[in-house]
């Protein structure tokens, strides 16, 4: 028995460690291109984890907690939560962010719109135009802003000076950056400005993208340019519309720098949006759980804009 | 015939008058600039507007060199920019090039962590990225705000994005002649991406250059502070110097148009394509 045991084990033994080897280098080969694969992912992903996905991680922490950045963390449950309803500026805060972006998301949606039409026709020098559309985009927004109060000042500026000559009243005159009934317009105004020509791209890629074999059938049925915008383009524009709908909110809801630049949040509150009392609650009062609590709010905000649009790609 | 031409010519004109008009305004504050940066500053607000000074102040763009450490500024601006924007595109089109080329464990669930986070506000973790930077010593720091804007989800998923229409019987073939994955992304991916390593750039460049909440937070020290905040701080401290101010406003422009006016063709095009995939 163990003789023949033996010989079928030797007989065998080539077989099995060739196998074995091969089953083995097999897996080394693997593990080799995964390792591999690791190497061109580590050097973006380390930096990824430790700079965005951990503090991610730990702004829910420190939603639940108190802190001022020096003395010991110490738990907070849910106070920092029932702040939220008890804190003026915050509410404040909160519907400022939204009346800014109910306002600002169709403003700029349609101003875009509009440009991308006017600028897809065969117009001579339209790179030119395209190219001044776009500038206020990319521009310095510390620059740009400076200039924009200068421009809506309420005693000295360009703006007033025309409303002035046109006949306006100095007692009706709007007070711009430093009157809160029109503070919100003067951001609103110079976001819509300032973003419309980005979007305007976004269009104009969309609308290359409609088969003109539409439009030539709308023709053969009699339609006119109305027609044709309403029931060609408008339609075969959704997913586009839908996507930069999208961004916008989410921009919207971020705003800061041209608030901080324009009115600093005034005056009273009545510019002050949400990213703006995270600052300040984080850098100014050192209230660090607050803030993140502030932030949180921010989160589920954006979560809910990306959900719906997540829901809606699924479908087409 | 002719009254359809005439209809034609009609719309035409409407047309240019509505786009001119268009520029205009949105080009007016720039030109407002301009003037401004050129006149003494109790002239900036005559109205009507003297669009063309009849008596320039190009003295504005000397004096504003003393009056605030400008060169300094575009100086720590640059530095900061190139170094964010070469390390951007290095390790996203590195990382993108193993998501859209090669199988690896895990592949799926790490490219989640960069997409779950791709529409997250950087202003929602802000402040325990600061919290942590301050730990790790960064506070005041360039490096930290190297840190903060060179590992991004928007990057990595850009060039896989590109990557993944570029045919992988391409690289397959250079494998079979002997090429490595470095290789590989080096002389095949890397020269293909072209377009969308414009795009990325310019997309970096123009965030980092005009980047302001960053540089407020972290950078303290007169010495470190980049051009959007220095020029705040001018803003402040000089507020009635209306035409030094444009003066410096203007400088802190012209890099930025310099780099959109010679790769606007590949923005238009990056813009549009990013865009739609988003």
């Amino acid at each position: 028995m163990s003789m023949s045991n033996s010989t079928i084990a030797a007989g065998d033994a080539p077989a099995t460690s060739r196998r074995a080897t091969r089953i083995l280098s097999r897996r080394r080969r693997k593990i080799q291109s995964a390792l591999v694969a690791y190497s061109f992912i580590a050097p973006n992903f380390l930096g990824f984890a430790v700079f965005t996905l951990g503090p991610i991680l730990f702004a829910f922490v420190l939603a639940f907690m108190h802190w001022d950045g020096s003395n010991a963390i110490t738990f907070a449950g849910l106070d920092n939560f029932w702040r939220l309803f008890e804190d003026k500026v915050f509410i404040a805060a909160f519907w400022n962010t939204i009346i800014y972006t109910v306002v600002s998301v169709p403003a700029t949606l349609a101003c875009a719109l509009g440009l991308a039409i006017l600028l897809n026709q065969k117009i001579f020098g339209r790179d030119f135009f395209r190219t001044a559309m776009f500038f206020p985009y990319v521009a310095s927004l510390v620059a740009v802003a400076v200039v924009w109060n200068m421009i809506f000042n309420p005693e000295m500026g360009p703006v007033n000076m025309i409303l002035y000559t046109l006949g306006l009243d100095p007692k009706d005159m709007p007070g711009w950056a430093a009157d809160r009934h029109w503070a919100m317009v003067t951001v609103i105004l110079f976001g819509v400005w300032k973003s419309m020509g980005y979007y305007m791209v976004i269009y104009l890629a969309g609308l290359q993208g409609i088969n003109s074999e539409l439009y030539e059938a709308a023709d053969l049925d009699g339609a006119n340019s109305w027609q044709k915008f309403l029931y060609v383009t408008v339609p075969q524009l959704a997913p586009t519309t839908f996507f930069v709908t999208v961004m916008l909110t989410i921009q919207s809801f971020k705003v800061f720098d041209q608030i901080y630049m324009i009115t600093q949040g005034g005056p009273g509150t009545s510019t002050l949006v949400l990213v703006y009392h995270i600052y300040n609650e984080a850098f100014i009062s050192w209230d660090l759980g607050y803030s993140s609590m502030i932030a949180l709010v921010l989160f589920f905000l954006v979560l809910a804009v990306t959900v719906v649009q997540f829901r809606r790609q699924k479908e087409d | 015939m002719k009254i359809a031409g005439r209809k034609i010519t009609a719309k035409r004109i409407a047309i240019y008058a509505t786009v001119i008009v268009i520029t205009a305004v949105m080009l007016m504050p720039f030109a407002w600039m301009l003037s401004a940066s050129l006149k003494l500053s109790r002239d900036v607000f005559v109205f009507p507007i003297e669009w063309i000074p009849s008596q320039p102040q190009w003295q504005n763009y000397v004096d504003i060199w003393t009056k605030i450490p400008l060169g300094l500024f575009i100086y720590n601006t640059s530095k900061l920019t190139i170094i964010v924007t070469l390390l951007q595109l290095l390790t996203s089109s590195f990382a993108a090039y193993a998501f859209a080329k090669l199988e690896f464990p895990y592949k799926n669930t790490l490219f989640l962590g960069y997409i779950a986070t791709i529409a997250m506000p950087w202003q929602v973790y802000m402040v325990p990225q600061f919290l942590l930077m301050r730990e790790f010593g960064l506070n005041n720091t360039h490096l930290a705000l190297i840190c903060l804007q060179a590992f991004t989800a928007f990057g990595v998923f850009l060039m896989r994005q590109f990557y993944m229409s570029i045919p992988t019987e391409l690289c397959e073939a250079a494998r079979i002649d002997g090429m490595n994955e470095y290789q590989i992304w080096a002389r095949i991916m890397l020269p293909l991406s072209k377009p969308a390593l414009s795009t990325l750039t310019i997309f970096t460049f123009v965030t980092t250059w005009n980047d302001f909440l960053g540089p407020m937070i972290y950078l303290t020290k007169t010495e470190l502070k980049t051009i959007q905040i220095g020029l705040r701080m001018f803003i402040s401290q000089y507020s009635a110097e209306y035409g030094l101010i444009m003066a410096a406003s203007v400088v802190a422009l012209i890099p930025v148009l310099i780099v959109f006016l010679s790769l606007q063709r590949f923005f238009v095009e990056g813009v549009a394509s990013s865009g739609i995939k988003g």
